[in-house]
């Protein structure tokens, strides 16, 4: 397994985010996460990236352990994310975004930095080659030097995943990708999702509201409700499972 | 040494290609924009790759005389393929992208298509879904891996990259392999089949010969010659035959470099980058352009656009001297250089038009309006007539002598006449051999050595040809005089009053019109001649309203021969809607249908009475219906004017 999420509870004062969720993903699997509103999906995200750290249990990627690690740490082992919220520099151009991301890559000291000199100008062009190979694989060429800000929401949610891209991880978190797109833009994202896991081999967590999509596309599901899992298992079992039904229509409880 | 000139037309198209890439090796002969970078493909390296992949053909059976369809987006790989066909004696296919698959399923069974080329993995699959109906299909070539690592187990499909490494093996074994079919191929060979916009039934496909793409080439620098140095932007699609006869004929002419945009929503964008020195394009093109020049000019500060509004003004003037070749006062010299120096040159600049010698349109009809504004920024734009029959390119206009109502006179070495039924005739060597497996069509097309255009026009006493519209649609007066109905409403449509016309006149003695008023410029206009006015039947009754588009009748009228004006016309109280009918869903006039449902205006406006009552309802989207009664005044275009006031 390539990720173990083991037993972890996350708790805010009284508040219990996540209790005892296990999850495993193995390599170049693409594993949905499904669940009503305030189930705690975004909070397992924010566990595996480092954003929150667990109350009780253990989160390990490759053997790493990341139950205590910070953001940057967690990047560092080959995990990206791309945020339901879309977290980009909006005063940059889409470019300059992925440049950005790739800052952690290609090691040069000062000097060369300044005189864009040496190890400096080869990291610099490899890094701009690598980015300019996400856009052309996410379709951005028309938006390539295209200030952020100014591009309509569906783009920017394209601009995310492609960012989350740039720091080449071996698994992707996805949170929320096709929310609020339109359907021509969903099939888009679809495709993209599947081919960057069929090009790239990367791992995906995906968070997704569209049951019709998860169902599609994952090999396998979990499905969180208030901070558990009460499911998990092949697509087609997960949706006949009475519990998953109960969580999403309701019961009628009228007697 | 490199022939040149009609010289050329003694070759085949991959014959000039070996011989360029012999004489001229590091000449750029195409550029494709990738990953942000500006990649170059000389002539050598076109050839080589033609040959490899020509050689990577033979290896998988490819025979003498059979089909390659293309269906790809603007990519080097379309050129490769195409010249790797013709040198092996076979004939390149050009199909839309945007084509659904029952109709990539027809084109490819109707030619016979043994090898496609796909560009990616969206084209494949739209193979895959029709495969059992097209069994002449033996392989089908992609150029994008993208995504097709599935499909790697299927011996139907192959990758591009993979044939050209097939290719280079059967060179090793078969060195002459390639060269020697080139050294047989025969500019009389048919090596092209390009689609014929089927506007009626389905399309034909013109069998193009390597004489006929040569012979455009040439003669259409003759006239507007150009250099191998010069750049050249293909953005539209392969399979249309302007494309062929640019990216083709043109350049294998020794035109320019070919340069390929990065995806066809940059197409834009890369235009500024290259500059190129030349450019054809459809009027939507042209009108898209001047439209966004419009909005960042009136977002723009009040002194800008008002500097923008003066150096127009001197721009328009020197216009209609350049449009009639007419040397220009020194004055107006003088202010046209400061007008360039300060604004139309950084404006070309910011369009990519900076080094634009010529830029065609043709397709359709262009207003003469964004003709004098493309010439009073310093663009030379002009006008082509032409199809797929003749390489795109029959008439065209001269430098200065650009008229917005003709479309120009023959290039050299074609001729032309109007036959009895008033049908334009073309004859020159660009005239293509036929229509493939269809001898019906070819005969009656092609009767007596003249191209049957199928287009209604006249020849103007300086030799400049008028196309009226199809013949089919070409009506007659009570007098037996020609006219087309739509040929008047486009021109009537050209005013910014005028939003929709629809002309009448058949078999009646005179023309007469309705005319839509369009609510947001006629709106605009009253609003700023203080005309208060409460719904659009309101306004399209105003008499000052009647008085202004009587002028843009008269305006019309002006430029029509005596028995094709407009003498009588109603302000219709109502726009014409797809809707309701009166429209198709392209936005083309449904005649007849108008005609029966507003019948007792049509029989006032030939009944001689000026005022007609009319009961009309309206339909609203909720399914609500309301009546009203109308009275619509019928106008004449001549004669006493409306009585202005309230």
């Amino acid at each position: 397994m390539q990720l173990k999420v083991e037993h972890v509870s996350l708790n805010f004062g009284g508040v219990k985010a996540l209790s005892d969720v296990s999850l495993e993903v193995a390599q170049g699997e693409l594993v949905s996460v499904i669940g009503p509103n305030g189930a705690g999906k975004t909070s397992l995200l924010n566990c595996i990236s480092g954003f929150y750290h667990p109350s009780a249990g253990r989160i390990t990627f490759e053997g790493h352990d990341l139950t205590h690690a910070s953001p940057h740490q967690v990047t560092k082992f080959g995990i990206a994310r791309a945020f339901q919220n879309i977290e980009l520099f909006t005063g940059m151009s889409v470019l300059e975004n992925l440049l950005m991301a790739r800052h952690t890559f290609g090691h040069y000291n000062l000097l060369d930095n300044i005189l864009i000199y040496g190890r400096a100008m080869r990291v610099g062009v490899e890094n701009r080659r690598f980015c300019e190979e996400i856009i052309d694989f996410m379709e951005l060429e028309p938006y390539r030097k295209a200030l952020v800000g100014d591009l309509p929401y569906g783009v920017r949610k394209r601009v995310e995943v492609a960012r989350a891209l740039a720091l080449s991880p071996k698994l992707l978190l996805l949170d929320e990708p096709m929310a609020g797109m339109t359907l021509e833009e969903k099939e888009d994202m679809v495709r993209f999702i599947l081919d960057i896991r069929a090009e790239r081999g990367t791992t995906i967590i995906l968070i997704e509201h569209d049951l019709g999509v998860v169902m599609d596309i994952s090999d396998r599901v979990y499905v969180l409700d208030f901070g558990q899992v009460i499911a998990s298992g092949l697509p087609e079992e997960v949706s006949q499972n009475p519990r998953v039904q109960e969580a999403y229509v309701g019961v009628d409880h009228a007697v | 040494m490199m022939p040149s000139g009609y010289e050329l037309k003694k070759y085949t198209l991959p014959q000039v290609l070996q011989m360029r890439a012999k004489a001229m090796p590091k000449q750029v002969a195409i550029r494709e924009k990738d990953l942000g970078i500006w990649n170059e493909i000389t002539f050598a390296d076109y050839y080589r790759h033609v040959t490899r992949f020509a050689a990577g053909l033979l290896a998988l059976g490819f025979e003498k005389g059979e089909r390659l369809a293309v269906i790809a987006d603007n990519i080097p790989e379309w050129l490769y393929a195409e010249l790797a066909t013709q040198a092996l004696g076979g004939i390149s296919v050009g199909v839309y992208q945007s084509s659904l698959p029952p109709e990539i399923a027809y084109v490819l069974s109707y030619t016979g298509a043994a090898f496609v080329v796909a560009e990616d993995q969206e084209q494949v699959d739209k193979l895959l879904e029709i495969r059992s109906e097209i069994p002449s299909v033996r392989k089908v070539i992609y150029e994008d891996p993208r995504g097709m690592r599935a499909y790697r187990d299927d011996p139907w499909i192959i990758g591009f990259d993979e044939v050209e490494r097939l290719g280079e093996e059967y060179l090793q074994k078969h060195p002459q392999a390639v060269e020697e079919r080139i050294a047989q191929g025969h500019p009389e060979d048919v090596c092209h089949l390009s689609l014929t916009s089927g506007t009626t039934g389905r399309p034909k496909a013109a069998m193009l010969r390597h004489r006929n793409l040569l012979h455009m080439g040439v003669a259409l620098q003759e006239i507007d010659p150009l250099k191998p140095t010069d750049d050249y932007l293909s953005f539209l699609p392969f399979a249309w035959i302007g494309e062929q006869m640019m990216s083709v004929g043109m350049a294998l002419a020794g035109g320019f470099a070919v340069n390929m945009p990065e995806s066809v929503e940059t197409a834009m964008s890369d235009l500024k980058e290259i500059g190129p020195h030349v450019m054809f394009s459809p009027p939507r093109v042209w009108e898209g352009t001047q439209s966004q020049i419009w909005v960042r000019i009136s977002e723009t500060y009040a002194f800008n656009r008002w500097v923008y509004q003066q150096m127009l003004k001197i721009g328009y003037r020197a216009a209609d001297y350049r449009m009639r070749g007419k040397p220009m006062p020194l004055g107006l010299r003088l202010a046209y250089w400061f007008a360039d120096q300060i604004m139309f040159k950084p404006l070309r600049d910011q369009l990519g038009f900076l080094r634009l010698r010529r830029a065609y349109t043709g397709g359709a009809a262009l207003g003469p309006d964004v003709f004098r504004f493309y010439h009073a920024i310093g663009v030379n734009l002009k006008q082509i007539y032409g199809q797929t029959e003749i390489i795109g390119i029959a008439f065209v206009h001269r430098d200065g002598d650009v008229r917005a109502d003709t479309v120009g006179v023959p290039i050299p070495g074609g001729e032309v006449k109007i036959s009895e039924r008033g049908e334009i005739l073309c004859r020159s060597d660009a005239v293509v051999a036929g229509y493939w497996q269809n001898p019906e069509a070819t005969a009656e097309t092609f009767a007596d050595g003249w191209l049957h255009t199928g287009d209604a026009g006249y020849l103007t006493p300086e030799g400049h040809l008028v196309v009226i519209d199809r013949v089919s649609d070409v009506m007659h007066t009570s007098t037996q005089q020609m006219f087309s109905p739509q040929f008047i409403e486009n021109k009537l449509k050209f005013s910014p009053y005028i939003k929709e016309a629809v002309v009448f006149g058949d078999q009646k003695p005179f023309l007469t019109a309705f005319i839509n008023v369009d609510p947001q410029t006629v709106g605009k206009w009253a609003e700023d001649n203080r005309i208060a006015y409460t719904t659009y039947i309101d306004l399209s009754q105003k008499p000052q309203v009647a008085e202004l588009i009587r002028k843009e009748v008269q305006a019309v009228n002006e430029g029509l021969p005596e028995h094709l004006r407009i003498q009588r016309f109603v302000l219709l109280y109502k726009l014409l809607d797809a809707d309701d009918d009166e429209l198709t869903r392209t936005g083309k006039v449904r005649r007849k249908f108008i005609m029966q449902r507003y019948q007792p205006i049509v029989e006032a406006l030939y009944s001689g009475t000026d005022k007609v009552q009319v009961d009309t309802e309206f339909k609203y989207q909720d399914g609500t219906v309301q009546k009203v009664s109308v009275e619509v005044r019928v106008l004449e275009a001549y004669g006493k004017p409306e009585l202005v006031g309230v």
